[in-house]
């Protein structure tokens, strides 16, 4: 049956075959046609050096989008984020360093602009918050558990006069009804 | 602190909770001071959308002026465009940075909708923009005589922003640089 199928294919008017080829060139023309944009939104970069390339990945990752504030420079297709990228490729290619680039980055944008702000200023609230956070709610538990045992344990060492004599009463009660 | 007044510690904490989220609702998170504040105008040298003229930081000096960032494929810089006009002709200088647009369609935009800019100075590819920390059109830097950034508003500037924000500042620095 699979040879009468393709015999039957290659069989078939050669007119109505091209059509066929023609409508499948067509409808691939179109789905390009629409993916050119989408294609077009990440632009590549050519670097001299493989290692340049790296440092690139890493600070497109650490940039932030001042326009698209979630997002950092390698994520986002805002056209200032293209325009950082091309920025940064620059300034890799010219032999910036690391540190040049970013405060190269954050003199036009402000600290807001690296998810990893630097450790001076206000951001130094930022970096030490949850260390603070952190002991002192540990102070907070220690303090509560301690006035809690020395609660207990000043009533577990004081029985009153009565509660004595009752506790005495108990005991000789015990005593006889055994 | 008393047992009574230990069980309002959850009332307490609820309302300095609703406090802190209610104040956090009217911020807005995209309203950033430039880091530009109380520094110079970056240098540039960039030719005018009209006359094709080298421009530089130089010309913006020697009065207190607004530079106002804006394009022809903005549509808040459309919105802005009348209210620019009128505080032009109040005399209010105002210098335009065409931010990333052709030269073409900025000069069919002045002749359509009117030109309330001394001058344009053409970004074609945003470089200047860059250096400014802008991050979209429209946006209104207020340099004063020396050149040096004082305030950058982010959006449209309207009767509101201009009453209640830029021409206090505005005054206060022709105050200043006609003491001086």
């Amino acid at each position: 049956m699979e040879y009468d199928s393709s015999a039957f294919i290659s069989g078939t008017d050669s007119a109505q075959w091209r059509t066929m080829k023609s409508v499948c060139l067509l409808g691939a023309a179109v789905v390009l046609l629409f993916a050119g944009p989408t294609l077009g939104l990440v632009e590549t970069y050519h670097f001299s050096d493989p290692k340049l390339e790296i440092r690139y990945q890493d600070l497109t990752e650490e940039l932030r989008c001042p326009k698209c504030q979630n997002q950092n420079i390698a994520d986002s297709n805002a056209p200032i984020a293209q325009d950082l990228r091309r920025l940064l490729h620059q300034q890799l290619e010219d032999g910036n360093s690391d540190a040049e680039i970013l405060d190269h980055m954050v003199a036009r944008y402000g600290e807001f602009v690296r998810y990893r702000p630097s450790f001076d200023g206000v951001s130094i609230i930022l970096w030490l918050a949850p260390a603070l956070l952190l002991v002192a709610a540990l102070g907070g538990l220690l303090l509560a558990l301690r006035s809690k045992s020395v609660a207990n344990a000043a009533r577990g060492t004081s029985l009153s006069v009565d509660e004595q004599a009752r506790l005495q009463s108990l005991l000789n009660k015990a005593e006889q009804d055994s | 602190m008393g047992p009574r007044l230990k069980l309002f510690f959850p009332l307490i904490l609820f309302a300095m909770l609703a406090i802190t989220l209610f104040r956090g609702l009217s911020l807005d998170p995209s309203e950033m001071p430039s880091a530009l504040i109380d520094q110079p105008f970056p240098p540039f040298s960039l030719p005018s959308v009209n006359t094709g003229k080298s421009l530089s930081q130089a010309d913006i000096e020697g009065q207190v002026s607004l530079v106002n960032v804006w394009a022809t494929w903005c549509v808040a810089c459309r919105a802005e465009h009348p209210y620019l006009r009128q505080l032009a002709q109040s005399g209010i200088p105002l210098i335009g940075l065409n931010y990333k647009d052709q030269d073409a369609d900025a000069q069919r935009w002045l002749e359509e909708l009117g030109d309330p800019y001394r001058f344009n100075i053409a970004d074609h590819d945003g470089t200047l923009g860059l250096d400014l920390g802008v991050y979209g059109a429209p946006e209104t830097y207020l340099v004063d005589a020396a050149g040096v950034i004082r305030y950058r508003h982010v959006g449209v500037v309207n009767e509101g922003v201009w009453n209640t924000i830029l021409q206090p500042l505005y005054q206060e620095l022709i105050v200043h640089s006609g003491a001086q």
